[in-house]
């Protein structure tokens, strides 16, 4: 690893990038990426990892989930669903802010994490600011849907009539393979703002910046189980996410082109709601950027409009 | 949806109305009631009060509607639609193949690309305002038809289907020169050439709600009616007709499922809306997966309608009627199991059979009928299966004796009581006139039994406190609630189901957001 490759650190010698081993030097202590289920940080059951090479040239062994931390993140993620649904929009979007208060305090780590996968120094600063911002943009959302997408509608007979969205329960999202951290925080918290919880697959290319949000949420109000989070290698799990019958909905953004004729008519089988990338659209680094991110369809998409009638009378 | 819901008349001929083919769902007819002291004490009897079938001259064959003109199909083969109340048959239609919905989709996209995509959407507003005047003028018209091809009472077709159907295209004419409005701050666009398809339940009204918010938002629409209920599909290509709407702006396909999967897969369709049972909705979600196409289902429902104990009683049994014997059940979101409070179970249920021993059931063109014939012969079997099943699981079936119409698709209304959760009758869709009959003590049991399904389009709640409404219906898993009221519909309102009962919604702006992709 580089000198100074944390930035906004003294860059002490280690015994890395020292020339040779002296006495006052010490041995970094690494971070284990383990998986987010239930609030805990669990290995996979399967005890398998993979190893994955970071910029550097040195390398760490991400956790490959298997078919059963899948079922054991579903699970969990129900038992978590109606409290999360429960909550009022006001404290669901105040949760959300304290995520991004959070992730503020962490961006050192955040950028460091995406340099590690190849990006370079203002580029990894830009997403990791950008991501935050993305975070503090749904947590004003979740008091404004009923206005936005709900009403009360003038029916000709005499009655009153309501239309709400609430949540559908339980999402799994694919995360874009790309946009590492941004693209992952923009479809996750729109899960989040629309009132489900989720299971999301991060990236597999560049898995750091999840597990970063992890241990992050971890430490921020987000009930354990409202978020869990998967690493390991799509082809193996994609199948499985989408297929598990208590999977109410799948954003599949970042599905890639091979498997998504597969992971769609997995979720068909079950009626389970989808969200997707614009059909031809590249799953890319700045897909996210900008106004291109803030986008509102990883929140429809896992909403159920219920609208209620009442007769009026005296 | 399929062919094999075709009629096969010979095979109907009986001294029953049932002909030995059909499994009767019980065999004997001990268990039927005895006729109630309410329906026979009036000295009144009905008189039959039939509607003139004047006003419809249906033709001997009908064709297909494709690009403003009608065409006989590729295949030159044809159906026969029969009137289910007299199983005779009322007409032969086109048996459209997979080429003629390579035509039709033909015409569309060309009628999208050269003409709809151009008029001003003030124009396009206005054709929708001609087609729903032209249905008000032609209501008598097409409540008869829809009648006779459906089975479903003239009081029904002439009150609710007909009417709803004209406000649709009223409604939804509208928008089509306000979308900016529809979503603000995003740039709506139209799909372009949207395929469609749709049951024989409610053939006309299911028609309005998808071709109305479809041609309001600028798509052009290849649309398959259903089957055994092809007559008011073929109607409204007179009314596009008479409205000068562009040739290839609506048109119509009629043949069997294999036609409408031809339909929903071409890669020309950007959008796809289907209405029908879950099984079909699931093979038409597989046809298309990863085609990048939007789709919107409405699938099939077995709706809770839960009765409290401080209920308003009368009216709730008015309401438990209405939700499952409305079109003879055949309804997705019909109220088909009841769920009532244990207090007043005893009571609840003597008051629903004196009213179940009232309904009318038999001739669907006599104004006087609440229940008309079961759409096919082939309906009538699965209503028949499952009602042997509730039978066979242990299940207390009640029938009110009613004299049944010598020939034609009849079902006796049916009440189950000592129903379990786990009973078939209480799982499946019967899509029939059968309603089962479920107790619970507390509002959490409700809750729970309500919500133990897999599907979730509806739901009822009868009770006079105003915060158990709001609690209950904000726990129900279920896209419309019907609070002290069942089986109401308006354009202004979105319909559409949660989990197995389907996704996305048709009517209100929700609706219109599905006919539309922004920028």
């Amino acid at each position: 690893m580089g000198k100074k490759r944390r930035s906004g650190r003294i860059a002490i010698p280690t015994l890395e990038n020292s020339d040779a081993p002296h006495e006052g030097v010490r041995l970094d202590v690494r971070r284990t990426p383990k998986l987010y289920i239930g609030g805990a940080f669990p290995r996979s059951e399967s005890g398998r990892t993979d190893a994955l090479a970071l910029q550097a040239g040195s390398s760490v062994n991400v956790a490959r989930a298997s078919r059963k931390d899948v079922r054991e993140a579903v699970r969990i993620a129900r038992a978590a669903s109606e409290s999360w649904a429960a909550k009022s929009a006001m404290v669901r979007g105040q949760i959300l802010y304290r995520v991004a208060e959070l992730m503020e305090g962490r961006a050192g780590q955040f950028e460091s994490d995406l340099r590690e996968h190849g990006r370079g120094r203002k580029h990894a600063a830009a997403e990791v600011a950008a991501a935050i911002d993305r975070v503090v943009w749904f947590a004003g959302w979740p008091d404004k849907l009923p206005a936005v997408l709900g009403g009360t509608n003038p029916v000709a007979s005499s009655h009153f009539v309501f239309t709400i969205p609430e949540p559908t329960g339980v999402v799994a999202v694919i995360a874009p393979e790309a946009s590492a951290l941004l693209g992952l925080v923009s479809r996750l918290a729109a899960v989040l703002a629309g009132g489900n919880v989720a299971i999301l697959l991060a990236s597999e290319s560049a898995p750091l910046p999840a597990v970063t949000l992890a241990e992050t949420l971890a430490v921020s109000d987000v009930p354990a189980g409202v978020v869990n989070i998967l690493t390991g290698r799509r082809a193996e799990l994609v199948p499985h996410l989408v297929r598990h019958a208590d999977v109410d909905g799948l954003d599949l953004w970042g599905c890639p082109e091979a498997l998504l004729i597969e992971a769609e008519q997995g979720a068909a089988e079950h009626v389970a709601r989808v969200a997707r990338r614009p059909y031809g659209a590249e799953d890319r680094d700045d897909s996210f950027d900008g106004e291109r991110g803030e986008r509102i369809d990883g929140m429809t998409a896992f909403l159920e409009m219920k609208s209620v009638w009442h007769p009026i009378g005296s | 949806m399929s062919d094999e819901q075709r009629p096969k008349r010979r095979a109907a001929r009986g001294s029953a109305s049932l002909g030995p083919a059909t499994p009767r769902a019980v065999a004997s007819d001990a268990h039927l009631a005895a006729p109630s002291a309410l329906a026979t004490s009036s000295p009144w009897g009905y008189a039959p009060a039939p509607e003139s079938r004047d006003v419809v001259q249906l033709r001997a064959r009908y064709g297909l509607f494709i690009d403003g003109k009608e065409r006989a199909p590729s295949g030159g083969e044809v159906t026969v639609t029969y009137n289910p109340a007299t199983e005779e048959p009322l007409a032969e239609v086109a048996k459209g193949t997979p080429e003629d919905a390579e035509r039709a989709i033909e015409a569309a996209e060309r009628a999208y690309r050269k003409v709809w995509s151009r008029l001003h959407p003030r124009e396009r507003a206005k054709y929708l305002y001609r087609i729903s005047r032209i249905l008000q003028e032609r209501s008598r018209e097409f409540a008869v038809t829809e009648t006779l091809d459906s089975g479903k009472p003239i009081r029904e077709s002439r009150d609710v289907d007909v009417p709803l159907a004209a406000a649709h295209f009223w409604y939804y004419a509208g928008w089509a020169d306000k979308l900016h409005y529809a979503v603000p701050g995003r740039r709506p666009e139209a799909h372009g050439v949207v395929g469609q398809v749709i049951p024989w339940n409610f053939p006309l009204l299911m028609l309005a709600w998808k071709i109305a918010p479809a041609l309001a938002a600028g798509n052009t629409v290849v649309l398959k009616p259903a089957s055994t209920t092809p007559l008011t599909a073929l109607l409204f290509a007179d009314v596009c007709r008479q409205a000068g709407l562009p040739d290839g702006v609506v048109n119509i396909v009629t043949g069997p499922g294999s036609t409408g999967m031809a339909i929903v897969t071409d890669p020309r369709v950007a959008k796809v809306a289907f209405t029908g049972s879950t099984s079909v909705g699931v093979t038409i979600a597989k046809g298309i997966a990863g085609q990048g196409k939007a789709l919107t289902l409405e699938l099939g429902g077995k709706a809770a309608n839960i009765v409290f104990e401080d209920a308003a009683l009368d009216q709730a049994v008015e309401g438990v009627v209405n939700g499952i014997f409305f079109n003879q059940g055949e309804v997705c979101c019909a109220g088909s199991r009841l769920l009532i409070q244990e207090s007043i179970a005893e009571e609840f249920l003597a008051r629903l059979r004196d009213r179940m021993s009232m309904l009318r059931v038999g001739d669907p063109m006599d104004k006087n009928t609440d229940v008309g014939a079961i759409n096919s012969r082939a309906q009538m079997e699965t209503i028949g299966e499952l009602v042997a099943s509730g039978v066979s699981e242990g299940a207390q079936i009640w029938q009110p004796a009613c004299d049944l119409p010598t020939r034609g698709w009849f079902f006796r209304p049916t009440l189950f009581t000592s129903v379990a959760q786990s009973h078939r009758i209480a799982r499946e869709e019967i899509f029939g006139p059968v309603l089962a009959a479920i107790t619970f003590r507390t509002v959490a049991e409700a809750i729970e039994k309500a919500n133990n399904t897999a599907y979730g389009l509806s739901a009822g709640i009868w009770t006079e406190k105003g915060s158990r409404i709001l609690h209950v219906a904000s726990a129900l898993k279920a896209g419309v609630v019907w609070a002290n009221t069942f089986n109401r519909f308006d354009p202004t309102s979105p319909f559409g189901g949660y989990k197995e009962s389907g996704y996305g919604r048709e009517g209100g702006l929700q609706g219109l957001h599905a006919y539309l992709r922004s920028s």
